[in-house]
């Protein structure tokens, strides 16, 4: 069965490419358009992994992330977080609420790939 | 015992026991003789017996001499010499013993002169070195003084109780800033000796800055500071240092007696940092997320098995993002073109000594005879007077290679916010083209060349310039727009007149002054910090609806009249003005217009007055006049009042006159511009302070005393 991967974020234009990418993939993709429809999306479609971007609307991805770590029945999803903030403090901050990696915007494609298939033990 | 009992019961005793030595020898030797003999001597005797008791007289007189002499030798000399010692002890050690007497006595003259000598020298020296001392000390603390009021930073100093001892220009200026009532008070109710720095800030703020000190000064540290920023009321952001004020004494433990503020007002500044920080937020941030939307969609299109419609999507998200980017970057340019054009250095320049600068250099450079026309002296400049020189030359050079000008004329006119500064030149103007190539292109002046451009010049200073032509005159000129800088503050000038001759900004013998050690009525009237104030009125009966048109006031702390910390405000009365009463306080309905009304001018007299005990001449008029207005301003005035009215009775019971006028003149106060309200104020609080060692004579040392006093002179003037 196909890993579920959860797109969690505002900016149209990157989530074009990021579905995309993890479609082509062969992952089984949904899209959330801020905060509480991630929120939703994790409770109701238990996806494996979610791509969270921090600044959203409604809901933060730092939000998102401490409210879902909070709920032991969503214990092993994976979140790899997105950010424009290219600050350490930022950093640090997601990787304390409970995100499984950080990577800061610009970044490279091929490099989320393998770290979405390092993060989901799938050997790349 | 007097001298004179000692000396009569001397003789006395002495007399008799030399009668009865006599008369013992003469019955020694009568009962010594035989009868016979007896015989023989009785006639011979007793017709002599006459001349007998006369001799035994005699001798009585001669011994009472003698010890009356040696009295005076011996008893009388001494003690009048003693009397003459106490008296160089006491009140005259200039005094000398008078040596005379027996050789014992006069000795002894000598050695106590020769001691009192020795004293009076080592006296006069130790006097000699206190006042030398003492006059250091002054010139020592006038210089601080002098230093502080030049720095451009501003400084207070406070005891531990929080009361202002020292504070400079720049300070004055600040805490005007922060004044709710700038244009009344002008700050002066916050700021001044022996105010209370928490009307400023708040308590905790500067206890706990005090406790980080303390933590500092028991850790050892070299030199303990702490740092707050704070609001004041008004809205201001304050960035303050503290750093602390040790006692002399101990050399060993440092120990606080009070603590230095150094206060910064970084409102501004920090405006134009968070709106730096804000562009800077926007550059970084947006370009990060439009930069991974197009790098992502740019790898999407390696994919080889992508269809048409999916690669067009790809390829629209570029557009869009690099469309965003583009515009974001304007934004960002414009805004930065901005704060960077504030921080461009200008100085402020008296336009007229920048015009002469602009004639030497252009005389200098271009040899080209400049001429001066109109220059306006009263006009200050805001620029960089360096490019702005490169400029001018450049153009006059120009003008002299390419038009063979041979002369030209600089003019100087205001022209609202901004200055007009004129380049002229007689004959032809040069085409639109040619203006457009000179400003456009890298000034070279000779051999020396700028990057710059005459329109980055002009930019630079926010400016603008054009070329208009005066045909009646057959003339042309250059015409640069150029910002004017603001004048100087009237204020700050204002008070340097009255600064006189010495700055009042510091009183350090408030280090000592300890608050609530009494109750304000036990306290010393030299101790108090008092309030003189007068008013002008439009008449004498506030309840038949007069008006007060001008308060003045002054302070008094630790004994001295502050002038620098004056109050002085005209007030509209809302009411017509009788012309005769402009003849006794000058003030006419004109000068009122546009003043300030009670409304607004009593709170701002009552935060200057806070926390100090009133005084005025007739104290009781003014208090009237306040009081009436209590109701409608909210503003009660319930501190102590005294009267100098009341109060000089008790010093002169016997005068009749206890006008101010009359006061002033037998205190030997020198009066100025009375029938000001100011001027009033003042001459009452030099009055005032000449009373207060008078009273002290008459056993009125406390407020409490004087007002009791003075309630009697009141009621004994009431009953008459």
């Amino acid at each position: 069965m196909a890993n579920k991967v959860l797109i969690a974020d505002d900016e149209v234009n990157i989530v074009i490419s990021l579905e995309f990418l993890m479609k082509r993939e062969g992952f089984d993709v949904s899209v959330a358009k801020d905060g509480e429809e991630a929120v939703e999306k994790i409770r109701s479609e238990r996806p494996d992994l979610v791509l969270l971007d921090v600044m959203m609307p409604k809901k933060t991805g730092f939000e998102v992330c401490q409210e879902v770590r909070a709920d032991a029945e969503l214990g092993g999803m994976k979140i790899l977080m997105l950010t424009a903030k290219g600050r350490d403090t930022e950093m640090a901050k997601g990787m304390a609420l409970g995100a499984d990696a950080y990577m800061t915007k610009p970044f490279s494609t091929k490099e989320l790939v393998s770290e979405v298939k390092k993060l989901l033990g799938i050997a790349g | 015992m007097s001298s004179g009992t000692r000396l009569a019961i001397a003789i006395v005793t002495a007399a008799v026991l030399f009668f009865i030595f006599s008369g013992t020898i003469g019955v020694l030797f009568w009962s010594d003789l035989t009868d016979a003999e007896k015989q023989v001597l009785v006639p011979l005797i007793s017709p002599r017996a006459g001349l007998i008791i006369a001799m035994v007289a005699t001798g009585g007189a001669v011994v009472a001499m003698i010890i009356k002499a040696l009295f005076e030798s011996y008893d009388v000399l001494p003690a009048r010499l003693a009397e003459t010692a106490h008296l160089i002890v006491t009140t005259e050690p200039g005094r000398r013993l008078d040596e005379e007497g027996p050789g014992g006595v006069r000795e002894l003259a000598r050695v106590v002169n020769q001691l009192a000598e020795h004293r009076q020298v080592l006296q006069s020296d130790v006097e000699a070195q206190i006042r030398a001392g003492r006059e250091s000390v002054e010139e020592e603390k006038n210089r601080l003084a002098a230093l502080m009021s030049e720095l451009t930073q501003s400084v207070v100093v406070c005891n531990l109780d929080g009361r202002i001892l020292l504070y400079n220009n720049r300070a004055r200026q600040q805490f005007r800033a922060m004044s709710d009532a700038p244009a009344v008070a002008g700050g002066g109710e916050l700021i001044g000796l022996g105010r209370s720095i928490y009307t400023v800030f708040e308590r905790g703020l500067i206890s706990h800055a005090l406790e980080t000190l303390q933590t500092g000064l028991r850790k050892d540290v070299a030199q303990p500071v702490s740092n707050f920023v704070t609001t004041t009321r008004s809205g201001q952001l304050l960035r303050a240092q503290m750093a602390p004020v040790l006692s002399s004494r101990d050399v060993d433990e440092r120990h606080l007696t009070g603590f230095i503020l150094m206060l910064d007002n970084i409102t501004r500044t920090f405006e134009a940092e968070s709106r730096r920080d804000l562009l800077l937020h926007g550059a970084t941030e947006g370009n990060r997320a439009a930069l991974a939307n197009i790098r992502a969609a740019v790898e999407m299109l390696d994919y080889d098995d992508l269809d048409p419609a999916m690669r067009e999507r790809f390829v629209g998200v570029i557009k869009d993002e690099v469309q965003g980017m583009g515009k974001r970057l304007e934004e960002a340019a414009e805004n930065f073109a901005d704060t960077l054009k504030t921080r461009w250095p200008m100085e402020e320049m008296l336009g007229s000594d920048f015009v002469s600068a602009a004639r030497g250099r252009i005389e200098a450079s271009v040899g080209l005879p400049v001429k001066l026309e109109d220059v306006d002296g009263s006009l200050w400049l805001r620029l960089d007077s360096f490019s702005l020189l490169q400029a001018l030359t450049y153009l006059a050079s120009r003008l002299s290679d390419e038009f063979e000008i041979r002369e030209v004329r600089l003019r100087l006119s205001e022209a609202g916010k901004m200055a007009h500064l004129d380049l002229i030149w007689s004959g032809q103007a040069m085409s639109t083209e040619t203006v457009m190539n000179w400003e456009l292109e890298p000034m070279q002046i000779g051999k020396e060349s700028s990057p710059l451009t005459i329109r980055d010049v002009v930019e630079r200073h926010d400016g603008e310039m054009w070329l208009e032509r005066e045909k009646t005159r057959h003339r042309a000129f250059f015409r640069l727009l150029l910002p004017r800088a603001v004048p100087q503050d009237a204020s700050e000038t204002e008070q340097y007149l009255r600064g006189e001759s010495r700055p009042e900004y510091y009183d350090f013998d408030l280090f000592k002054a300890s608050e609530n050690e009494h109750s304000l009525d036990d306290r010393l009237l030299s101790e108090l910090r008092f309030t003189v104030f007068d008013t002008e009125t439009t008449g004498l009966n506030p309840s038949e609806g007069d008006e007060i048109i001008q308060i003045g006031a002054s302070r008094i702390v630790n004994g001295k009249l502050l002038k620098t910390e004056s109050f002085e405000q005209l007030v509209d009365p809302k009411r017509e003005l009788a012309k005769e009463s402009a003849q006794i306080h000058g003030i006419t309905e004109d000068m009122l217009v546009g003043q300030p009304d009670i409304d607004a001018v009593l709170p701002a007299f009552h935060a200057f007055a806070e926390d100090t005990v009133l005084v005025a001449h007739n104290a009781a008029f003014d208090m009237r006049f306040l009081q009436m207005k209590e109701e409608r301003t909210g503003v009660k005035f319930d501190q102590p009042v005294l009267d100098t009215l009341l109060l000089s009775p008790l010093i002169h019971p016997n005068q009749e006159s206890h006008r101010l006028e009359a006061i002033a003149e037998r205190m030997g106060v020198h009066i100025v511009g009375r029938h000001t309200a100011l001027g009033d104020a003042i001459v009452t609080g030099e009055v005032f302070l000449k009373m207060i060692p008078l009273l002290a004579e008459k056993g009125i040392r406390t407020l409490r005393e004087a007002r009791e006093a003075a309630e009697k002179t009141y009621y004994a003037r009431v009953k008459y």
